[in-house]
């Protein structure tokens, strides 16, 4: 019995750690600035795990298949060499030097995502999300978001961000039901929420924040490539959570001029 | 302290003779161990089915499930599962898992029935509070199992009922007017009902111990219990707080979790100043903990039964419970970690992922003097003793997952993803499950007299060790892909490709819970016809295998248990045998 467990233990060692190195089910390709950083991390974590994984499930197997007690059995047991003392060690070594490196590398990319300001040049777009959907706002040529105001929203009017009309300020802001922006220039998103808890993931950005209503949470990032990207919800907001979906456009520079343009005569 | 004889303390009830002050409303831990356990074995039927529907919901959404439809026509018309009964029966799997199973079989089951044997007491300190607080953990299971009933049906916020969600009514979609009520007076009844069984715990495990038994010579089983008692006391106390807070929020206008400005549904709510990260922080001061209530008697019996099957003394006694100790302390410093995305402070955020990383010391620490506790024994392979090998290697599986997500730069790509549900199933679900499969295959002969066919057993271990890392496994990997949980379908171009991973998680979830029945086979059948189990079949040296199986109404026929050795007294030489009993008179065994 205790041969079969070692035999099963290791074909589930192996054929984990080979799925996992074959990269078969991997991340999407990074398509922002700060991701290559936490890919690396990701990689530097998983060497980490995966010596731990490897060297526990492989040692309780071997331990399983050598010591296994046979009829009138009368082999003296053996004590780990040195006692407790060397294994405490090796986990204080391990996960320490675990700790300090991951503590050390990891706190870098939190802190380029969340510590550090947004650059000055950032495209600033508030996010409004609802059950179940997300709604952009670009400020419009003044450069400036109007008030605005939960109370205000009429869907059947079209205000679908409670923009207050009668400010100045509010009269060129532009409503998407997609996010578009120029590729290579740094975001801000302000991120809002009218009833639920809502989520902004885009795996491919290596972004993700979730949304609470009562505040504006500010999510910073600059994407590097071209293309058509996924926001999902992120955070159970009701029945429709899984309809719940938007756009993230990354277009040249000249495309988001023609699309913002185009988005502004549909206002 | 430690030394004293406390038998004087020893209070001393006659045995009941009705039918009803012995079965149903005992005082007896022993009778209450057992309802514990039964109530656990229901809630992990239901539970199981429930995950099930989930699983089926995910690769064939629009199969008829036979009897569903007349179960719940509004939820399920036809038998099909609509998206919001999948967000219902995956709230009702979460909450009875976590809290019916994980929180009830393996400190309140297990540990009632044998912490007081244990340390030589015939009882635990207080009867009557232990029959109160299983009546009110059952009022609490009908109260959530009521909500599969209700015309809504059950709420739609998931385990975690996070506002505004589970604040605003019905408003909020179908399931959250009363059956979210529902929810929350059966969670804070649970809260009632564990206080008090927490507040019995430690004072048993301080007062109650017989002569000779000091704190360094229980059986890390009463250790481990005793941590998480005092856990659930300083837990549940903040949940219960959270549960009325979010009552009252939802049913007499306050705003404790409600912002202003709220417009649910087309209708603008009348809240003003509260937070929903209020709840977030509440519900995780708890649900840290939480886990660790779970898995913490895990680590118990597993120490515990390690040692018996390898022959050996536990190697580090007192490391593991400096261990248990250092991680019960810790587990009320990260739960932070569960909101790195919340809207919390980032710099909080980095803050609590220090402790998160810290508390993996301990655990890693365990888990090493686990392996070297096999190292050189002479390993019996019963079912108990699979099943705890079984445990090493899931909970070692499960806790390195836990090294990315503790990382917050890492969490950002994870957060909510499939990659989550493998890690908690695997570290927290799976792994105490196989603790409660091993303390079950180990007390079994002690509680019902009998034992469990090992055949039937072995085959049961089986097909759940293969079954569970088929299950979860691939979880983790879809969730590098970045698949959202809490998902009813996947219009999500990124994870279409990914539904044949999921139908193979489906297939294996199917067999691995079909396999199950051969459990509960084994179960009651052996309960009636299995053989004859004899005072101390493992050749185990505590307290619970000096007396009859099953033990008389007062544990010891009136004796008063001396305590003369440590708990794992194996490998030795001494009267033929290769152990000594904790109550064998003093004298210097020979070491092999």
């Amino acid at each position: 019995m205790g041969k079969a467990f070692a035999v099963v233990l290791t074909i589930i060692t192996t054929v984990s750690v080979a799925v996992l190195v074959s990269r078969h089910w991997w991340f999407p390709e990074v398509a922002s600035a700060h991701g290559g950083a936490m890919d690396h991390q990701f990689a530097e974590t998983f060497v980490g795990a995966a010596i731990g994984f490897i060297l526990a499930q492989l040692g309780l197997a071997v331990f399983a298949w050598k010591y296994g007690e046979r009829k009138g059995d009368t082999r003296p047991i053996r004590i780990f060499p040195g006692g407790a003392k060397w294994l405490v060690v090796l986990a204080l070594v391990y996960v320490g030097s675990e700790i300090i490196l991951l503590e050390f590398v990891g706190q870098k990319v939190w802190a380029a995502m969340y510590f550090t300001p947004p650059a000055a040049n950032s495209l600033q777009v508030q996010v409004l999300a609802g059950q179940f959907a997300f709604y952009f706002r670009y400020p419009g040529p003044d450069g400036k978001f109007g008030p605005s105001h939960t109370a205000k929203i009429d869907e059947t009017k079209g205000n679908f961000f409670g923009i207050d009309t009668s400010e100045p300020g509010s009269q060129d802001d532009i409503v998407t039901v997609d996010l578009g922006v120029p590729v290579s220039k740094p975001v801000e998103l302000l991120l809002n929420s009218k009833d639920m808890n809502h989520g902004f993931y885009v795996p491919q950005m290596r972004i993700q924040q979730d949304i609470v209503p009562g505040m504006e949470i500010p999510l910073h990032f600059t994407p590097t490539k071209v293309g058509r990207y996924e926001i999902s919800c992120n955070q159970l907001c009701g029945l429709g959570h899984h309809t719940m979906r938007a756009f993230l456009l990354v277009m040249s520079e000249e495309d988001y001029q023609k699309w913002i343009v185009e988005q502004a005569s549909l206002q | 302290m430690a030394n004293m004889p406390t038998e004087a303390h020893v209070h001393h009830h006659t045995a009941p003779t009705g039918f009803i002050r012995k079965y149903i409303f005992s005082l007896d831990h022993k009778v209450i161990g057992k309802q514990y356990y039964f109530l656990a074995v229901f809630s992990v039927f239901v539970g199981m089915i429930l995950s099930w529907l989930v699983r089926i919901h995910l690769v064939w959404p629009d199969v008829h499930i036979w009897g569903l439809g007349a179960f719940s026509p509004t939820g399920a018309p036809g038998g099909v599962i609509s998206p919001e009964y999948y967000l219902s029966l995956l709230t009702i799997h979460g909450t009875l898992m976590v809290f019916f199973v994980l929180t009830t079989a393996p400190q309140a089951g297990f540990g009632n029935y044998a912490l007081p044997i244990q340390i030589g007491a015939e009882d635990m300190a207080f009867p009557t509070l232990n029959m109160l607080s299983f009546w009110v953990t059952f009022l609490a299971l009908c109260a959530l199992v009521s909500t599969l009933f209700v015309k809504d049906g059950p709420p739609i916020s998931g385990w975690t009922a996070y506002p505004p969600l589970s604040a605003v009514g019905s408003a909020a979609g179908p399931g959250q007017g009363l059956g979210q009520d529902l929810w929350g007076v059966s969670i804070a009844l649970f809260c009632v009902g564990s206080l008090l069984g927490a507040l019995n715990f430690i004072t048993t495990t301080i007062d109650l111990r017989c002569k000779g038994m000091t704190l360094m010579r229980m059986p890390l089983t009463c250790w481990a219990w005793l941590i998480t008692a005092i856990l659930s006391l300083l837990s549940f106390a903040v949940l219960f707080a959270a549960c009325v807070l979010l009552i009252l929020d939802r049913n007499a206008g306050t705003s404790f979790f409600l912002p202003s400005g709220l417009l649910v549904n087309g209708t603008l709510q009348n809240h003003a100043g509260g937070s929903p990260l209020l709840w977030q922080h509440l519900f995780w001061f708890f649900g840290h903990p939480e886990v660790y209530i779970a898995i913490v008697p895990g680590f118990g019996v597993i120490s515990h039964v390690l040692s018996v099957f390898s022959r050996k003394p536990i190697l580090g006694y007192k490391v593991i419970v400096g261990c248990l100790l250092g991680i019960g302390f810790l587990s009320f410093t990260v739960w932070g970690h569960h909101m790195f995305l919340s809207g919390m402070s980032p710099y909080s955020g980095f803050l609590f992922s220090i402790p998160t990383l810290i508390i993996t010391i301990p655990a890693t620490i365990v888990s090493l003097l686990w392996l070297g506790t096999v190292f050189g024994g002479r390993l019996r392979f019963t079912t108990c003793m699979m099943f705890a090998l079984g445990f090493v290697s899931v909970f070692v599986t499960g806790g390195l997952g836990g090294m990315f997500l503790a990382q917050p730069s890492l969490d950002i790509f994870l957060h909510g993803t499939y990659f989550v549900v493998g890690h908690f199933h695997m570290v927290m679900g799976v792994a105490a499950i196989f603790g409660m499969f091993a303390g079950t295959y180990f007390w079994f002969p002690k509680m019902f007299g009998r034992m469990l066919n090992e055949r039937l057993g072995k085959i049961h271990f089986w097909i759940t060790f293969v079954g569970v890392y088929c299950i979860f496994m691939p979880m983790h990997f879809i969730g590098l892909e970045g698949m959202p949980r809490r998902y009813s379908s996947f219009v999500n171009e990124l994870m279409q490709p990914l539904m044949p991973v999921h139908k193979f998680m489906t297939i294996a979830a199917l067999i691995t819970g079909a396999s199950q029945f051969l459990f509960f086979i084994n179960l009651f059948w052996s309960m009636y016809k299995g053989p004859k189990a004899s005072e101390n079949p493992w050749e185990s040296t505590t307290l619970e295998w000096t007396v009859p199986s099953p033990p008389p109404f007062d544990n010891f026929g009136g004796k008063h248990p001396v305590v003369y050795h440590d708990a794992y007294e194996y490998g030795v030489v001494q009267n033929g045998k290769d152990y000594v009993m904790q109550t064998d008179p003093p004298g210097q065994p020979v070491s092999t």
